[in-house]
């Protein structure tokens, strides 16, 4: 890099066109961009205002009521904590699963390459989809998952249908599409650590549970972050898998912030509560971003250096 | 690296069957259930034994369902046109706009590059709906609410954040010293950037492309708040038809496996890059 400000100096002749390049080149990409910063100032109004597309005429600024109702609305704490139980239950079930399944294939085989790549396939289907696939596979009359928990004595067991196990349903769609997510990211983390310290341990005879919890996590540790923050972020907005499945319900079991806005918005034509929600969201998702991209730039250097 | 007991080596092996057939099993089922009459899929117990049939993807390609009730006209091939456009447009003009800005935020750090890149990439972390429920409002007073036009548009907050800072990664890890050479040689900035960085970044270029054609296809919400039916991709197509087929399980199926083979493919095609893509080149694969 030193070497590139010494050789940037010759070419500089043209000192305005020079400067411009780069604004003038990154400028269409910004434009196209800057259309969607509208309808975000847009929803922030909306937020603070008394707004049913129901009652056109008595939409005014009520400001921040529709966030002091929170306080004493229990669908909204329902929102809150079921947002919060989906996102925690897949992430931590992916993760454990994700290190576990990368550590099955950390040696390089053929056929470790071969299932890891098998793998990758349900993360490249659209969670939508795969929420349909569930759907016929959970289907009480000829579901094979249905029929399967019926041959171990699960009679009559509704999946997505029941709110008993609902919440149960979509976290298992959500562990089948995001899991490989996790395990190729940890994969890649784990075939790229140095191999002495592990040699090494194994000449010493230190015991393999040391070694994993003294060597391998610490290093993979940036990886891990990595993956929970990625997740995180999207597992707390997650809507294409519940809403595919089971449209929030049943009931409200599922109404997790960005179902609950959509319904909000499209059933109860609640402008103003969809839009407070999503502000809300807007702001945990925002905090949780920038924890993530300190993080996440310091490991991108890091990769770069490596590499 | 250590010895390993036939215990071990049995666990690790029944550990990874039983991981191959959860994350297999679900494919394997809904395609062998696409080629299954519902007289086949109703049967009790299920079996993997039965007679093909292409019953399912002939409806769906012809568009016609035949059923006890009558004939019911299915649009899924018109989804699926939907998609393959709505991707390949996406895609190609989200290249067109953030590779030259890719390469500007790679080669010049210039005033405000850095937050730039971020805003550009913090759309990648936003709630869609937060924008998704006023451009619904928006598209109607300008008239974009039925065209393809506004959704390719829209769907360049799925494409540009993925192109922008997986394309700015592969030119920042090429030289720059073989571009300056070239400048020296009396070329302009274009010939340079056009023969030189992006022959050097094609690979890159060619995989963010792949992975942005992938994520537009899988979208969901966008076109499922901002889509008129007949502008709709397979993602929402798919759930509409589930209600307005009700029964129709084998064409369901038919329908999903036609809607996931492209990605399938191209994820296998591309699954190289595919680390890299995902976490925005946060980890190298």
């Amino acid at each position: 890099m030193a070497s590139t400000a010494t050789l940037r100096k010759p070419a500089s002749g043209f000192r305005i066109s020079r400067k411009m390049l780069p604004y003038v080149l990154s400028l269409p990409a910004l434009l196209v961009c800057i259309g969607i910063l509208i309808p975000f100032f847009t929803a922030v109004i909306y937020s603070f205002q008394r707004y049913r597309l129901s009652q056109p005429w008595a939409r005014q600024f009520n400001w921040g009521e529709n966030y002091l109702n929170f306080f004493t609305d229990p669908a909204f704490w329902n929102t809150l904590k079921v947002s919060l139980l989906y996102a925690g239950i897949t992430v931590t079930l992916e993760l454990l699963l994700g290190l576990g399944i990368a550590l099955l294939l950390q040696r390089r085989s053929t056929v470790n390459n071969f299932i890891s790549i098998m793998l990758l396939l349900p993360l490249m289907i659209a969670p939508a989809l795969a929420a349909l696939m569930w759907k016929l596979m959970t289907n009480p009359s000829f579901g094979i998952l249905s029929y399967l928990a019926g041959l171990i004595g699960l009679h009559d067991f509704r999946w997505a249908s029941s709110p008993s196990t609902a919440l149960l349903t979509v976290v298992l769609v959500d562990i089948w599409v995001y899991t490989p997510f996790i395990m190729i990211l940890l994969l890649a983390g784990l075939r790229s650590l140095p191999t002495q310290p592990f040699e090494a341990a194994a000449l010493d005879g230190v015991p393999r549970t040391f070694v994993f919890f003294r060597i391998t996590l610490p290093m993979l540790t940036p990886y891990i972050l990595t993956a929970t923050l990625f997740r995180l972020l999207d597992s707390i907005q997650q809507f294409d898998i519940i809403y595919a499945m089971t449209q929030g319900g049943p009931g409200n079991t599922l109404t997790v912030f960005q179902v609950e806005a959509y319904l909000n918005f499209f059933q109860s034509t609640n402008v103003g509560r969809s839009a407070a929600l999503m502000v809300i969201l807007w702001a945990i998702t925002y905090l949780l971003s920038n924890i993530f991209i300190k993080n996440w730039l310091r490991l991108r250097e890091r990769a770069r250096g490596e590499a | 690296m250590e010895t390993t007991s036939t215990l071990e080596k049995t666990l690790r092996l029944i550990a990874l069957t039983l991981v191959v057939i959860f994350f297999m099993f679900p494919i394997f089922w809904i395609f062998l259930m696409s080629f299954q009459t519902n007289e086949t899929i109703l049967t009790i117990p299920p079996s993997i034994i039965f007679t093909p049939t292409l019953s399912n993807y002939a409806a769906l390609i012809t568009g016609k369902l035949t059923t006890a009730a009558g004939t019911l006209d299915i649009a899924f091939m018109r989804n699926l046109g939907n998609s393959i456009f709505l991707s390949v447009t996406s895609v190609a003009l989200a290249l067109v706009l953030g590779v030259p800005a890719a390469y500007a935020f790679a080669r010049h750090k210039f005033k405000g590059s850095e937050d730039i890149a971020f805003t550009l990439l913090s759309f990648r972390f936003a709630p869609p709906l937060l924008v998704l429920l006023p451009l619904t409002q928006y598209f109607q007073w300008l008239g974009l609410s039925d065209t393809y036009f506004g959704l390719i548009w829209v769907y360049q907050l799925i494409c540009l954040p993925l192109i922008l800072w997986i394309v700015r990664g592969y030119f920042e890890d090429i030289s720059a010293d073989v571009e300056y050479a070239y400048r020296i040689a009396g070329h302009s900035w274009f010939a340079t950037f056009r023969k030189i960085a992006l022959p050097l970044a094609g690979p890159g270029i060619a995989a963010a492309g792949l992975l942005a054609f992938i994520f537009a296809w899988n979208n969901f919400v966008f076109a499922l708040v901002l889509a008129s039916a007949d502008k709709q991709p397979v993602t929402v197509g798919a759930l509409a038809f589930v209600t307005s087929s009700g029964i129709q399980y084998g064409q369901i199926a038919s329908a999903i496996v036609l809607s996931v083979t492209p990605t399938l493919a191209l994820a296998l095609y591309a699954q190289r890059y595919l680390v890299e893509g995902l976490s925005l080149g946060a980890v190298k694969g």
